[in-house]
Parts: structure tokens; sequence; C-alpha cells
């Protein structure tokens, strides 16, 4: 049972770590527009400069 | 923009179809959306800013094409398109690129943009209570996984040989996850039952609330004696599947609420207005005054209620009156907001005080009209009504009969009825109803229907009388050519070649039904009188009849007629009629067929309405009704107990819409309509009507279905429960089970016809 100790403590890291990348999509509004982000993702052209559109 | 071709050619277009495009079509045939010049706003950074809805975003190449060729534009700062919600954000640098320039280069790609003032309809607002739900689920969702992997193991070694320290252990673990998570997880629930319960009323929200706080606090107290069960994991499951409702139902809220925003957007229109000094200047219609003199070009939607002062012009006012024919305007004649120019230029004063506008008095006659609809309590807030007592007393029950009957003590009964409220809560509920109505949203988007809120499709479903307008809902609300009366062969062709010259929606249906040919030179438009050319050195006139000359007498006809008159040879009468849409006929029979109750009600002229309604087969019809006379028809039938489903496009057809127990509108409605309307459709058929119906029945059976499947879970568990047989295994499985039992049932609704 002792592999309880650091067991434990690794699954909820890990899950952790999921939890703060979703909360940081979250925040970096990433939610707002799933479509457009779709579309976006299919075209060559595609520019990251304009990501700075908004203010 | 090698990989455009082939993704058009796929037909990814044929999935993103969202609700902006339904209601986008209303502003393409009344306005192009108000001047962009009277909404940029210097910031004092000196960069100009520009919030806009675009209502042609339909195609997954839109995006990158909009913002890759504003991004090579010179002086264009920024430009984000945000395709959900269909509107764009605009940043430039005023001195170096003119916004006109932007919008004509948005022109050439196919767009056109309706600005909005971002401050006052607080337009790029996050939905923060959206957004609050979301991160509250990530968090229950992250503690209720890891929980229930501690409890499992809990569970196992239940049944073989786990000793008490390693259980404890555990226990103490899954304390130290749940607590937190429950306590941020479950704020929404807390706040609504605490505001219910100070308010001295009960919600669903206050037996959740009680079950996972009484829950955990038990739990808590079990694990620092060492007990063998806790509830930590069901008080999390609990949480989980309530939000992820909760979270159906509010993006259900924020899509509705974003197109009610754009519809608003669509509806601010600019106005030109003439200065003093014969100066013309653009302005938001905010700031029009009453006195101002406006111009309004051929073609333009009037933005303002006004006298007109100069010009001779005819106006469309089917959208204000439902009155099909196009009315002659001279200089004294008033004119409403709304209406649409039709012949030539004409200037307005601005009428008196804005309360007095017709478009004012119109929303106030909405509010008073609105009442009943804001009387409809959702099915979800009825059940729950009767649901929380019960719950209540029944975990009351348990816990005393435990006490006093069953010899059991305080702790272990207390357990019991722990046990009660949470096999009891209402999980399935939660999720039965959203869950039903996301997906029938979704698939009458997909068929060009948009639903605004989730009890319209209750409503909907109910009803037993429909109410049609007709002018533009029932018909298509354009003039198509019925027939020629008298001339030779070729009287449509000379028509045509004049009225190709010519905007006006007769000349249109002309053209129309000529097909394609040459089109006259120097044709000459006399504004309210009709069209004029000298072909062949003979003078040819089209128009009305008292003004070609030569009419001869001929039997009286319904709907709209112009002449033709070439020299001095008798005029030929061209017969319009307002076409029904393609479909009216057989929706109609097929509304009758199954029981419901056909009304027509309209503000057009009796023997056009007669003519119509015969037609189509409806035997109860009104013509030359007014707004308030229209409320009093649907007053009458609510009185009666009838429960009406209104179909109106027009502005006078706006507080007939809020009277109604629910009501839909076609996408070419006047804006106040498609706000006040539940359901917008858009297309030519009237179709949808019959299929929201169709769907909102389906939905209401599978919402039935869902609540008694919950019920039913319920039936089987709570006997369990306060027999004291139900342990934190078993609460898991049902509570699992009826929840996804229930969802996968609402997927039914996307199924079939």
């Amino acid at each position: 049972m002792a592999a309880l100790v650091y067991l434990i403590p690794a699954a909820l890291l890990l899950g952790g770590f999921g939890l703060v990348c979703f909360l940081w999509a979250l925040r970096t509004r990433q939610f707002e527009d799933l479509d457009g982000a779709a579309w976006r993702a299919l075209h060559d052209d595609h520019d990251d400069r304009l990501k700075d559109g908004r203010d | 923009m090698t990989l455009q071709a082939p993704i058009d050619d796929a037909g990814l277009d044929a999935g993103c179809c969202t609700f902006g495009s339904l209601v986008a079509p209303a502003a393409r045939s009344v306005a192009a959306g108000a001047d962009p010049r009277a909404y940029a706003v210097v910031g004092a950074d000196g960069i100009a800013r520009l919030d806009a809805v675009v209502e042609t975003l339909d195609c997954p190449s839109c995006v990158p094409s909009i913002e890759g060729t504003l991004a090579r534009l010179e002086g264009v700062l920024g430009a984000r398109v945000n395709a959900g919600q269909r509107r764009i954000h605009l940043e430039w640098d005023p001195a170096r690129v003119d916004v006109e320039r932007i919008v004509a280069v948005l022109g050439d790609l196919g767009h056109r943009i309706a600005p909005y003032d971002a401050a006052r309809l607080g337009g790029r607002e996050v939905d923060e209570v959206g957004q609050g739900l979301l991160r509250a689920l990530a968090v229950a969702g992250f503690a209720f996984a890891n929980v229930m992997l501690v409890s499992v193991a809990v569970w196992a070694g239940l049944a073989q040989d786990m000793g008490p320290g390693t259980r404890a252990f555990l226990h103490w673990v899954s304390a130290l996850i749940a607590m937190p998570a429950i306590v941020y997880a479950g704020r929404p629930f807390f706040r609504s039952a605490l505001g219910a319960l100070r308010a001295g009323t009960s919600n669903m929200d206050v037996p959740i609330a009680i079950g996972v706080s009484l829950a955990t606090a038990m739990s808590l107290f079990e694990t620092t004696r060492n007990g063998e069960h806790v509830y930590f994991d069901a008080a999390l499951g609990l949480l989980f599947f309530l939000l992820i409702g909760r979270f159906l139902d509010r993006s259900l809220r924020g899509r509705a609420f974003a197109a009610a925003q754009n519809l608003l957007a669509l509806r601010a229109v600019s106005a030109l207005v003439i200065g003093a000094d014969g100066n013309t200047e653009v302005r938001a219609i905010e700031a029009v005054r009453p006195g101002d003199r406006v111009a309004v070009a051929t073609g333009e939607t009037v933005p303002v209620d006004g006298h007109v002062v100069a010009g001779r012009s005819e106006v469309d006012a089917s959208l204000v009156t439902g009155e099909s024919l196009p009315q002659a305007v001279a200089p004294g004649d008033l004119v409403h907001a709304g209406t649409v120019n039709l012949a030539a230029p004409i200037e307005v004063e601005t009428a008196a005080a804005g309360s007095q506008t017709l478009l004012a008095e119109i929303a106030a006659m909405m509010d008073r009209a609105g009442q009943a609809k804001a009387r409809y309590v959702r099915l979800a807030d009825r059940i729950s009504r009767v649901y929380a007592p019960v719950i209540h007393a029944l975990a009351l029950a348990a816990f005393a009969g435990w006490m006093t009957l069953g010899g059991a003590d305080w702790r272990a009964s207390l357990m019991i009825a722990v046990a009660v409220l949470i096999v009891t809560c209402p999980c399935a509920l939660g999720l039965a109803v959203p869950a039903v109505q996301v997906g029938a949203v979704g698939r009458l988007l997909k068929r060009g229907a948009y639903v605004k809120s989730g009890d319209a499709l209750e409503r909907l479903a109910r009803i037993d009388t429909v109410v049609f307008d007709k002018t533009g809902t029932l018909t298509l609300g354009r003039p198509r050519l019925d027939g020629i009366d008298g001339g030779a062969g070729d009287a449509l062709a000379l028509a045509a070649t004049l009225a190709r010259r010519s905007t006006h929606p007769l000349s249109r249906a002309i053209a129309a039904a000529a097909g394609d040919g040459a089109a006259a030179e120097g044709v000459h438009e006399e504004p309210g009188l009709g069209l004029e050319a000298v072909i062949g050195g003979e003078r040819v006139r089209l128009g009305r009849g008292d003004w070609v000359g030569g009419a001869a007498p001929a039997a009286a006809h319904a709907g709209t007629e112009i002449w033709l008159r070439r020299g001095e040879a008798p005029a030929v009468r061209f017969r319009f009629v307002d076409a029904p849409r393609p479909d009216a006929a057989e929706v109609v029979a097929t509304l009758k067929e199954r029981g419901l109750r056909v009304i027509l009600l309209s503000g057009d002229r009796r023997p056009v309405v007669d003519a119509l309604a015969d037609q189509l087969g409806i035997a109860e019809r009104e013509g030359e009704c007014l707004p308030s006379g229209k409320i009093a028809v649907l007053q009458r039938l609510a009185a009666e107990g009838r429960r009406v489903a209104m179909v109106g496009d027009g502005l006078n057809d706006a507080p007939a819409l809020a009277a109604a127990f629910v009501s839909l509108s076609p996408s070419t409605a006047a804006d106040v309509s498609q706000t006040a309307a539940d359901v917008v459709f858009r297309g030519d058929a009237l179709a949808p009507v019959l299929e929201c119906w169709e769907v909102a029945r389906k939905a209401d059976a599978l919402v039935r279905q869902n609540v008694t499947l919950a019920l039913g879970y319920n039936l089987i568990a709570v006997p369990l429960a306060i027999a004291g047989l139900v342990t934190p295994l078993i609460a898991a499985i049902v509570m699992s089970a009826s929840s996804l039992a229930v969802t996968g049932n609402a997927l039914r609704v996307q199924r079939g016809r």
C-alpha cells in the first residue's frame, strides 16, 4: 500500500495539469468562437499576426 | 488560397449554417445596416475601432478570406471575425485608411456589415455566467474523476480485505479533493437556493443544496470517526451532472441573447441629415432630432417617422401596415420608419417626440400584450414545485422513522436520510429537459428555423390554433405577373424593355416574367406615376391607368395592376398578384388535417384577403385588421381557452406576435417582429412552421419520457434508500445510469422525422 503515497499525488498532478490547461484555454477566450478557429485552420495563408486584433 | 476550392467543393458549407444567417436576410432585403461612419469610434490612441455584424458569413472560407484580405490592406491594424456570433471587430489608423475603403473591400468579397454600438449593446462582453458554469463544471469533473478513482478502490476493499487504516487514509484523500471542489462547483446552486429561501420560496436548488451539503458534512464526520461509508463521490457526481444540464440550458440562452443583439444591430439605421446650410451629415438614428430634414434615396428604408417635405415617390409600407400595394406619397404626406422608398429620392422632416412614433406605439402595445407569455411556467419548474417538498418530506420521514421505529442511532438515521436525498436528487431531471431542447433547437437550426428559447418549444408543442398574417407570411410579399389583358403578343416584351430600367417591385415582376432581354434607352421615371420612353418615334408609357390614358374599362381585379400604352393604341392591362409561398396550401392543409384550427388575419383589403383564403382553403379569415384588432382576436381566442401560434412578419403584427401563446416570423420580417417572435425561419417555403411544430411535439414527448424515466428510477431507488439498503456504490450506479439513460434518450430528437 506504500505505493499509494506517490501514486495518488501522481494521479492528482496529471489530472490537475489537464484542469489547469482547460482553465487557461477558457481564460484566453479560446472557447468563444469554436467555428471560426476551425475554419481558420483550414487555410494555408492563415496568419497568426492577426490574433492580436482584439484589444 | 490553394486549399479553398477543394474545401468548398467538399461541401463543408453544409455544416456551417449557424443561427446568424437566419436572422440576417431581413437586413439584406430591407436595409443594409447603418452607415459605418456614424458608428466608428476613434480612441485616445488615434486608432479607430468598429464593431459590426457580418450578415453574410456563411462559408468556411469567409473567415480567413476576410481577415487575410484586410490584413494586407494598408492602414488596417486588426480584423477579427467571430464566426459563432457573426461579428467582426475592426481596428485601423484613420490617417492611413478610410472606413469606406474597408467596407468597399469587404463588399468586393461579397460581405456587407451592419455596425453597432458595442458600448450600448455590451456586444463584446463574454458571457460571464456561462464561463463561470464551465469553470465549475471543469472543477467538478476533475474532482469527480479523482474521487471516483479512490472510491472504486474503497468499494473493492470492502468486498476484499482492505484494512481500516488504508480505508481511512483513502477517505481522507477523497475528503481533501472533494471539499474544496464542492465548495467551488456548488456555488451556483448554493447561491440560488439561498436566494429562494430568503424570498420565502423554494426551488429545485434547495433540495440539491441541502442534499449536497448534508452529504458532505456527514461524510466528513464519518471520515473522522473512521466510518465505513462516505458520500463524497455521490455529492460530486450530483454537482457534475447537474452542472452539465445547467450549462446546456445556459448555452441555449446565450445563443438567443447573441442573436437578439444582432437583431438590434441590424435595426440600427443611420440617417442622412440635411443641415440648414444645405450640407449633409450622416448620423446614427439616435442622434436625429425632431425637425431634422432627412434625405431618403431610392431603394432605401425611411429611417424616421415624418412628413414628406420634398419629392414625390411611392413607398412600400407592407412591413408597417400589411398593405401589399405601394403607396404614392407627395409633400405633406406622413411616412413611417421602416417603409421602403421605391421610386424617387424624397426628403422627410422628422416628426415630433420619439414616444409618438408608430414604432414606440407598437412597442407599448407589445409590452401590454406580452404579459401572457411571461406567465408561462416551464415544465421543469412545474415539476420541481411538486418534487422539492416531496423529497424533503421523504428524507425527513426516513430520518424520523429510523430514529423512532427503526431503533437506529442518529448517525445511522441521518446517513439513511442523506442516501434518500442523494438518490432523489434531480440529476436526470436537470438533464432531461435541456438535453432534449438543445438537440431539438440544433435540428431546427439545420432546417432553417431558429428557436429563441427552450420554453418556446414547450409552448409550441401545446398549440391548437394557428393564426397567419397574409402579406409576407402566407405570401412572399412581392408581386408576380398574373395576366395580361388586351394587346398583341409583344406587349410583355415591350413593357419589359422599359421595366428593366426600374427598381420598382412591379417593374421587377414584369422583367422577371419576360426573362432576359434588352432595355430601352432614355427611360424616364415619373415618381408615383410610371415609366416613359420614346421607342421608334412613339411615346411608350407604363404605369397608372389614368396617367397612360386610353384604358378600357375592365373587370375588377383584387390585386395590383398597371397599364402599358404605345402611342395612341388602346392600353394593355398587366395584373399582379402577391403569390402565396410555394407550399402554403400544402402546409395549411396539413395543419388542418392534424386537427389545428387555421385562421387568416390581415391588414390588407377584404377582397384580396378573401381571394387568398379561398385559394389556400382557409375558412376563417378577417381583413382590414388594425394591430389592435389582431390583438383583440387573439385575446378572444385565449379567453376561449385556445393556445394560439401566431405567424406574422409586419410591424403591425408585432403586438399580436407578443400577445400570442407562441409566435413565429419569417426572416424577411420587420426587425421588431423578429424580436417579438419566438421562432424565426428563413427561405421562401412555409414548411419550417410545420417542421417546428412537429419537432416541438417530438421534443415534448421525449421530455415527458425522460421525466418518466427519471421518476421511474426514483420509484425503485427511494424505497431501497428508505430501507437503508443504498450504499455509496449503489447511489453512484443509480445516479450515473439514470443520467446516461436520459441523455441517450434525448439524442433521439436529432433522428428521423
